[in-house]
């Protein structure tokens, strides 16, 4: 372009063999310098396949799809756990709504539900997620600002206290749900609300909406020993979960929609926790919620209308 | 003229933009490289995040969201805040700010650059972002605010990307640029641009279980503090182009965006106020997350000398701002430095952390952004200067009518150039 006359500030752009040096110089060391920031690439392990790239959403995939997924994780899980695990895709119950309700006189806050909740959904045991809090509560009040997290004594129950655990309270109108930007969480016909770990983008809006602090995010790889995998898995449930993503208490899909008690449930040696379904008017629920003078769904103020009810033996 | 004609011009076009952008003295190329290091640096950073997930962050299962999504807070208002050039010059017809809009929207464009990158870095899995694509992904739209926060950002980013390209590839043309072209894009860009700041206010707004954002007066806060920093901003970068260029801008346009700024502040102020003391003559159960900035609560206090900072530096710079003292530019500079300090540790440490505490279940865990964090950060903020520095090396010739079509690129402007926009 003859009209190209550059600004007198820049030199003109000829093609000496000097001028050719110094720009292969430049781009040599350019090109040297992106390298070296990308270096941190090569400690990449897991690394997504094009097969899980392409994956789509849990309602999208058909029958034959999800054949394909589940095969996709027992491959997975074989080849980093040596077990081989059963992975199911458990579909809701007919006319089955679940329902948890704690009894709150009961507890002794003894953590027993949050380790056996732990062993059972194969929670990353460095750095560990617990999906269950238990707070030490000074008797007569449930302000929650009150409760010592972190309590460590001899031996519990401690006078002057009571215990409230404090899991996914199941909401009706669950406000995670609401804002996830890509419907990678919703609730299931018998009122779960559960997680595609494989659709999470990981923006942790819902963490920020939960007003039960119930869900917890993958801040790295999780890592299980593995002689503590559980090998009986949902997708939806406790299959190994991936760095990024979300994940939550899930009322134990892989037990309860066969039929068997959640994990927290089983262990607790009080009997302070009581599970079923709600629309069975035979069920211990709901026999409690129709013969208990109070119950209390935590923060009923924010309208997410738990189906988690805490109770008293009055 | 044939449409392959035409093609051909856009190609050259942006053939000699490309070149240009490469070109400059002693001064463009340190500081042009400097920005390159910082952007290395933190590419590095982020890579290192990718791999090792956001552990590599100071943030925590209750403290979910940390500087990365404050600055994206901080910078979506620096994009809305470019309206604040259109509606004078549009609206109310001012002729000060005529010829410096372009410069405000292209300082949108970068913003909005730098607010989809600092989101890009929060997400946990990016590999997944064509999750969010409407009609690829599942895009959960209207019922996330998330979601409209996609459409308005994007949207606003092409509204300004298409009227700065028109109007500098027909000045470089010759052309008058055709107003069905872009101004019904111009006063969509205006409504474009308070929507892009309310819509990420409501993000915060809507979430009932978190009592400090689920206030109605966060979204009006948002809109008065973008429209002191965002034109503070403009502002000082202003003078920075009268300096480093011979490109005229005259002072009373300067004092013009400081009637803006100077308005705003005192309305933010004026609602700060207004939240303080809701929040402490109530003293209802909600009182903990402001206890918290303001004074500490339960022993901890990391975010107090932020806050007090940040409101010392609005009130300086609101009382430099009233009085005559900042007609004088050394004093309006002042002042626009505190203010955009000030609102963005507001935005900030001030908006987003104190809303995750205490926790929901009242359990303390205070949040300090990770060195590695730190530098994500100064990274996108050194790629959206580079953004801008590069859009402006590009559009002062043209405005300057030293970049044409049939001139080239020129030492002075081959002819008078035409009326502007």
């Amino acid at each position: 372009m003859p009209t190209d006359t550059p600004p007198p500030a820049a030199p003109a752009p000829a093609l000496s063999r000097r001028s050719f040096l110094r720009n292969s110089a430049v781009l040599a060391s350019g090109i040297a310098a992106v390298a070296a920031s990308l270096a941190p690439l090569r400690e990449l392990t897991d690394i997504t396949s094009m097969e899980q790239f392409l994956q789509k959403h849990y309602k999208e995939l058909t029958p034959a799809d999800m054949e394909q997924v589940l095969a996709r994780i027992t491959r997975d899980v074989e080849k980093q756990y040596q077990v081989r695990p059963h992975v199911a895709d458990y579909k809701p119950m007919d006319g089955v709504e679940f329902v948890y309700c704690l009894n709150l006189t009961r507890c002794i806050g003894c953590r027993k539900c949050v380790h056996a909740c732990v062993a059972e959904n194969n929670q990353s045991r460095s750095p560990e997620i617990q999906y269950i809090r238990v707070l030490k509560m000074p008797h007569g009040s449930l302000d929650m600002e009150k409760g010592d997290h972190n309590y460590s004594p001899a031996s519990v129950p401690e006078k002057g206290f009571f215990y409230m655990p404090v899991q996914c309270q199941q909401c009706k109108n669950p406000a995670c749900v609401k804002v996830c930007p890509v419907k990678a969480t919703w609730q299931e016909a018998d009122g779960i609300t559960v997680i595609d770990y494989d659709w999470c983008i990981g923006c942790r809006y819902c963490e920020a909406a939960c007003p039960y602090f119930a869900r917890r995010f993958n801040w790295t790889k999780p890592s299980i020993p593995k002689d503590r995998l559980n090998p009986n898995m949902s997708y939806l449930g406790n299959r190994p979960r991936r760095q990024g993503v979300m994940e939550k208490c899930h009322f134990c899909i892989q037990r309860t929609r066969q039929g068997r008690y959640p994990a927290c449930l089983e262990v607790c040696p009080a009997g302070a926790r009581k599970f079923g379904n709600v629309l069975d008017p035979n069920s211990e629920v709901a026999h409690i919620l129709r013969t208990k003078r109070v119950f209390i769904q935590l923060k009923e103020e924010v309208g997410t209308s738990p189906r988690f009810f805490y109770y008293f033996d009055v | 003229m044939s449409l392959m004609r035409k093609t051909q011009n856009y190609f050259v076009f942006l053939l000699r933009c490309g070149r240009i952008a490469f070109q400059g003295d002693w001064r463009y190329y340190a500081w042009m490289g400097v920005l390159t290091v910082f952007c290395l640096l933190g590419l590095n950073a982020y890579v290192r995040q990718f791999v090792h997930g956001l552990v590599v962050t100071g943030m925590s299962d209750q403290v979910s969201w940390g500087v990365y999504i404050s600055n994206f807070t901080f910078m979506v208002g620096v994009a809305a805040a470019a309206a604040m050039l259109v509606i004078p010059v549009y609206i109310y017809d001012n002729k000060e700010l005529h010829d410096l809009v372009i410069f405000g929207e292209l300082l949108a464009v970068a913003a909005i650059i730098m607010c989809l990158a600092f989101v890009t870095v929060d997400l946990g899995r990016p590999d997944r972002f064509w999750h969010l694509i409407p009609g690829i992904g599942q895009f959960n739209f209207p019922g996330s605010m998330l979601s409209w926060d996609v459409i308005v950002l994007n949207g606003y980013l092409l509204l300004n990307v298409h009227i700065c390209g028109y109007l500098l590839y027909t000045r470089y043309s010759g052309a008058r640029p055709g107003p069905w072209f872009y101004i019904p894009f111009v006063f969509i860009a205006i409504f474009w641009a308070i929507s892009i700041h309310t819509v990420t206010a409501f993000l915060y707004v809507g979430l009932g279980g978190r009592p400090y954002w689920n206030s109605s007066i966060v979204g009006p806060r948002f809109i008065a503090s973008a429209f002191t920093a965002g034109p503070a901003l403009i502002i000082l970068a202003l003078q920075v182009i009268r300096r480093v260029t011979d490109y005229r801008i005259s002072d009373r346009a300067l004092l013009t965006l400081r009637n803006i700024v100077q308005v705003s502040m005192l309305i933010n102020v004026f609602l700060l106020a207004n939240e303080i003391f809701k929040e402490f003559y109530a003293r209802t159960a909600h009182v903990a997350s402001s206890e918290y900035l303001y004074f500490g609560l339960h022993g901890f206090h990391a975010l107090v000398p932020w806050i007090w900072s940040a409101i010392a530096f609005n009130l300086v710079a609101m009382v430099i701002l009233v009085l005559p003292l900042s007609k004088s530019l050394r004093y309006l500079n002042f002042a626009c430095i505190l203010s955009i300090v000030g609102i963005w540790i507001e935005k900030g440490m001030g908006l987003v952390v104190p809303g995750f505490i205490p926790s929901p279940l009242g359990e303390i865990v205070e949040y300090s952004p990770s060195m590695n964090e730190t530098l994500v950060c100064l990274g996108i903020w050194a790629f959206g200067l580079l953004c801008y520095t590069l859009m402006l090396r590009m559009a002062i010739p043209i405005l300057q009518g030293r970049l044409t079509r049939d001139g080239g690129l020129t030492a002075t402007p081959v002819a008078a150039p035409a009326a502007a926009h």
